[in-house]
């Protein structure tokens, strides 16, 4: 929008709304009307918004112009910015001239797109910028002729625009004026860029997931190392507290050294980024280092280390001096209620954390809740595995896969902790996938030949079949064919708009009182529509009671609901509608959209003029089709919408870039932890492998066991983790981004194969040492 | 009687840092078939890596091992295991046995290895003669270190090996655990007609054997028969 907030009036402020405005101190402002406006080059006329600016708007972004600097220029020499589509239409160039109502002024460049101008919108009417003080020659800002007054405003960063809004617009309001501030137009931008940034948040909750998997099983496998060590440091009289403190100083060592280093990577990636983004960003970054992050990020880093270590670092507390002797896998474990108490610290921490990084009580519950349910299944899935396999244990394979087999249910065997692990990380990396297809598949809008990028309004209906041909003609083809009939509400409810204007207590927004809107009819929803209250209706009856479909937007601001009666002027013909159904409007979507739809049956015979729709592929034909239709149809107006999609395909692939980078940063996260957690599984096999060896087992042999245990353990792993992720993937598409879930293939193709086949690896890999050294040398390690 | 074992000039070297350290010094000797051999000497005398490399677990810097007549410097180490596992079986001063295997389980793994059919019976019936027929099912943790190496001693002797390597067998067991599982070692012995190589630092168990080779610093200090007429009478 170009400024931290705008004030605007539909006509010109009153009293009190000015008092308001000047004592804002506006930064810049500008008046707008419509009207005629002609080309004395070619004869030419056309309706256009003239937008008469003052001040240094905007600022934020810029006004996009060819040449570039017409844009800086046209306020000290005086020219005037012509919308790009209408200088193509009527083929102008910059020098040329243009007449505003007495005025006439060169062409100082075509504008091409300008902060806080939507593409329809100005397109309707196209828009024309000229120096304010050049507004009042033009002799057309008569009294009673319809203009918009607008004051942009700037403001330092901690201003709180809320409380501004929350002050002021009521009183606004009633002077039939507007504050709109960039926090609420954020707002409005739709749920996209919502959508970005819960999953952002939602990569980053599952990246300090997988890391803290990471900690809690590279430390229990360390304590297990040492735990003989701890032993005789207790025999030789070392208390509890010391042996504990000896690991815990070494974990919170590692911790702190993490997290610094995670905080200069994050300092290096905060100083990329806006390279990376400059070219969408309507503003410049300034990098500055500043130290809460950096501490944060070694803070979170101690923190994590410590907690997650916490549950294996208990057991430094209860091994038994006695294990110098024999160390009992079961004998020194920490008693219960402990272990109870640790994991309820666990599970609050990672509650406050998805908190702080989804500001949702509800979201980061249900987060944390869906872990832990994985956890449970994960747990619950390996445990029912093993029974499986010991119920009904296949006596009959092979030496080679038995012994695999044997290996998954046997004392000391990683089952349970392998399949968490790998299912944990199948289950994270995969949800994590699904989801970013989630949002990617939002981005594709307009990269379809479906999508129309060129609007063709106001054809009246005599000329609809001459339009159509005009199209067909060039082998283009007519997407849309849209019937437009604008009128005004008349009442609401039983009271007359009128009445309700004068109402300083009512709840009613004040633009609709005064609006005109563009409706149409028709008996389906389309893509961009979804039906949240009342039924559709298709199609009405002569003489049955007319039933209408009023967008979600429209019913907040009316305070309309299904049910309510509203009476529409139609052009001096009262039409008495009852509203049947509310629909919510995705207005993100570039297409035409309505607010108030009517259904068929009622409104064919009412003055009205059709909109088409066409995709034209490249600037050529774009220009070959609006010069042609102009030169037949004068009255017809053309948006371009090829330069919008392309900034809209431009922002999105980088948003898209985000995304990714996120999600396979995240993933690749996963992986580390994935190797880490397999490779924990090497101390239980390589003595086990080269017993087997010294007894005569070949490579093949050894091998043999190894694989086909690992490959359980992949395949029984990614298996499961995967059809969580799936069922969850499918609840955050519902529930929180509130979008379909079209399941992609690529986990099932990719991840599942490649995790078990990196398990595979992984494991081994473990017992590279056995094949290579001697049975002898591997035999006096372990021993 | 022809030979199992011919060591000769036996050296092996370990890299520690920067520095060498020669375990074992042109060590050469022979091991008749059916005979019970000790190898004796003090802690660090490289009696551990001389059965290892004799048993082909370990590779010599230079010098030759001939076991059952074959070289094993001219063998890889599938065809070294192989050989092991036909003709070859150990038992180790801390059992080793596999933690995840019963002890059934454990005394079959030789034979499954093969592929042998009647690996379970043979195991079984191994079990039995050794004392544990009531603990078949157990996993070693569940087991005595006596009964540990009672098992170990039935693993060892499942493939009908033609010599077997002993290292320290009585080493982590009481005087009189380990007088039973001696007695079994040589019984057993005595009716497999196999070939024993002992290790051990108890000279008593040595001398019940009908040679010794002393070592010391990683050289030979004697290889002899053993002096004891009750070693050469129980052998008879």
């Amino acid at each position: 929008m170009g400024a931290d907030y705008i004030i605007d009036s539909r006509q010109l402020p009153t009293e009190r709304a000015q008092a308001i405005i000047d004592s804002l101190k506006p930064d810049a402002s500008e008046v707008n009307f419509v009207s005629m406006i002609a080309f004395p080059k070619n004869g030419g006329t056309k309706l256009v918004k003239v937008q008469g600016m003052k001040g240094d708007f905007p600022f934020y972004g810029k006004i996009n112009t060819e040449p570039s600097s017409a844009s800086n220029s046209y306020q000290q020499s005086g020219g005037a910015l012509v919308d790009a589509t209408l200088m193509l239409q009527f083929n102008m160039k910059p020098g040329d001239s243009i007449k505003i109502g007495q005025l006439t002024l060169p062409i100082a460049g075509a504008l091409k797109s300008m902060p806080g101008n939507s593409a329809v919108s100005s397109s309707v009417a196209p828009p024309v910028v000229i120096p304010y003080r050049f507004v009042e020659s033009t002799e057309l800002l008569q009294f009673g002729s319809r203009k918009e007054y607008q004051y942009f405003y700037k403001v330092s960063d901690t201003f709180n625009l809320e409380r501004l809004e929350a002050k002021i617009e009521p009183a606004l309001d009633l002077e039939n004026a507007d504050l709109d501030t960039h926090t609420s137009t954020t707002e409005r931008l739709g749920k996209r860029y919502d959508n970005v940034g819960k999953f952002l948040n939602l990569a980053a909750f599952i990246a300090l997931l997988l890391g803290c998997i990471g900690i809690a099983s590279s430390v229990h496998i360390y304590i297990k190392e040492k735990l003989k060590a701890i032993a005789i440091l207790k025999c030789m009289g070392a208390s509890r507290l010391q042996s504990f403190l000896i690991f815990l100083i070494q974990i919170a060592g590692i911790g702190i050294v993490g997290g610094a280093i995670g905080s200069l990577i994050g300092v290096a990636l905060q100083t990329v980024f806006p390279y990376l983004l400059k070219d969408f960003l309507p503003f410049t970054l300034e990098i500055t280092i500043s130290a809460q992050p950096i501490l944060i990020g070694i803070f979170l880093g101690l923190f994590m280390s410590v907690l997650f270590a916490l549950l294996p670092l208990l057991r430094t507390w209860y091994v038994s001096p006695l294990d110098v002797l024999r160390v009992d896998e079961n004998g020194s474990q920490e008693p219960r209620n402990v272990r109870f108490l640790v994991f309820g610290i666990i599970l609050v921490f990672l509650f406050l954390f998805s908190l702080w990084l989804l500001k949702d009580p509800l979201y980061a519950l249900g987060f944390v809740g869906a872990t832990v349910i994985t956890f449970t299944l994960l747990a619950a899935v390996a445990l029912g595995f093993i029974k499986t396999i010991k119920r009904f244990f296949p006596k009959h394979w092979s030496f080679t896969a038995r012994q695999s087999l044997l290996n998954l249910f046997r004392p000391n065997n990683q089952t349970v902790v392998l399949v968490v692990a790998i299912g944990l990380g199948t289950f994270l990396i995969s949800t994590l996938y699904f989801t970013k297809d989630i949002l990617l598949a939002k981005t594709e809008v307009g990269q379809t030949t479906e999508n129309a990028n060129i609007i063709i309004l106001d054809v009246q209906p005599d000329q609809k079949d001459a339009v159509a041909e005009s199209i067909t003609s060039k082998n283009l083809a007519v997407l849309n064919n849209m019937p437009l009939v604008t009128m005004r509400m008349e009442s609401l409810n039983g009271r007359l708009v009128n009445e309700i204007r004068q109402d300083t207590t009512r709840q009613i927004k004040g633009w609709l009182l005064n609006h005109e809107f563009r409706t149409t009819y028709r008996d389906s929803l389309i893509a961009s529509e979804e039906l949240m209250a009342g039924e559709w209706v298709p199609y009405i009856k002569p003489g049955e009671p007319i039933v209408i479909s009023i967008s979600d937007n429209l019913a907040n601001d009316s305070q309309l609901t299904v049910g309510d009666a509203v009476v529409f002027n139609v052009q001096g013909v009262l039409m008495e509608t009852t509203v049947g159904s509310i629909r919510k409007v995705d207005w993100s979507q570039i297409q035409l959209n309505f607010t108030i739809v009517f259904p068929t049956g009622v409104l064919e015979d009412a003055p009205q003029f059709n909109v088409f729709t066409t995709m034209v592929p490249d600037e050529v034909s774009s220009a070959a089709l609006q010069q042609d239709l102009v030169s037949k149809f004068p009255n017809v107006s053309i948006i371009d919408l090829r330069q919008i999609f392309t900034l809209v395909e431009d922002i999105l692939d980088k948003v898209s870039w985000v995304i990714n980078f996120m999600a396979f940063f995240s993933i690749f996260t996963g992986i580390i932890v994935l190797i880490g957690s397999v490779r924990t599984s090497k101390y239980q096999r390589i003595k086990e492998s080269v017993l087997l060896r010294t007894l005569g087992a070949k490579n093949k042999q050894i091998l043999q066991i190894s694989a086909f245990e690992y490959l359980f353990l992949g395949l029984l792993g990614s298996l499961v983790g995967l059809l969580l992720a799936l069922v969850s993937s499918l609840c955050l598409a519902l529930f929180v981004f509130k979008e379909p879930f079209i399941p992609s293939g690529i986990p099932f193709l990719i991840f599942m194969p490649g995790i078990t086949l990196l398990v595979l690896i992984i494991g081994l890999s473990n017992i590279q040492t056995v094949l290579r050294s001697s049975p002898l040398e591997v035999l006096r390690r372990e021993s | 009687m022809s030979k199992i074992l011919k060591i000769t000039g036996l050296e092996k070297t370990y890299s520690s840092g920067n520095k060498q350290l020669t375990v074992l010094h042109d060590i050469s000797f022979d091991v008749e078939q059916g005979q019970t051999f000790s190898i004796v000497g003090p802690s660090g005398s490289g009696k551990t890596t001389l059965l290892g490399l004799c048993a082909g677990l370990d590779q010599p810097n230079s010098g030759t091992v001939e076991l059952c007549g074959q070289n094993l410097n001219i063998l890889n180490e599938d065809q070294r295991a192989q050989l092991r596992n036909k003709e070859v079986g150990f038992i180790f001063q801390n059992f080793q046995l596999l933690p995840t295997l019963t002890a059934l389980e454990n005394v079959s793994v030789p034979l499954e290895l093969q592929g042998a059919k009647n690996a379970t019976s043979k195991s079984k019936s191994l079990l039995e003669k050794v004392g544990l027929g009531d603990r078949m099912h157990h996993y070693p943790s569940q087991l005595s270190g006596g009964e540990q190496q009672r098992v170990a001693l039935a693993r060892a002797f499942a493939n009908s090996p033609s010599i077997l390597f002993a290292d320290e067998p009585t080493g982590n067991l009481d005087d009189e655990t380990g007088e039973k599982v001696i007695q079994l070692l040589l019984e057993l012995n005595k009716e497999n007609g196999t070939t024993l190589v002992i290790i051990t630092h108890d000279l008593e168990l040595a001398n019940r054997t009908q040679h010794i080779l002393k070592l010391k610093g990683g050289k030979i200090v004697t290889n002899q028969p053993t002096p004891s007429r009750e070693a050469s009478q129980r052998n008879k």
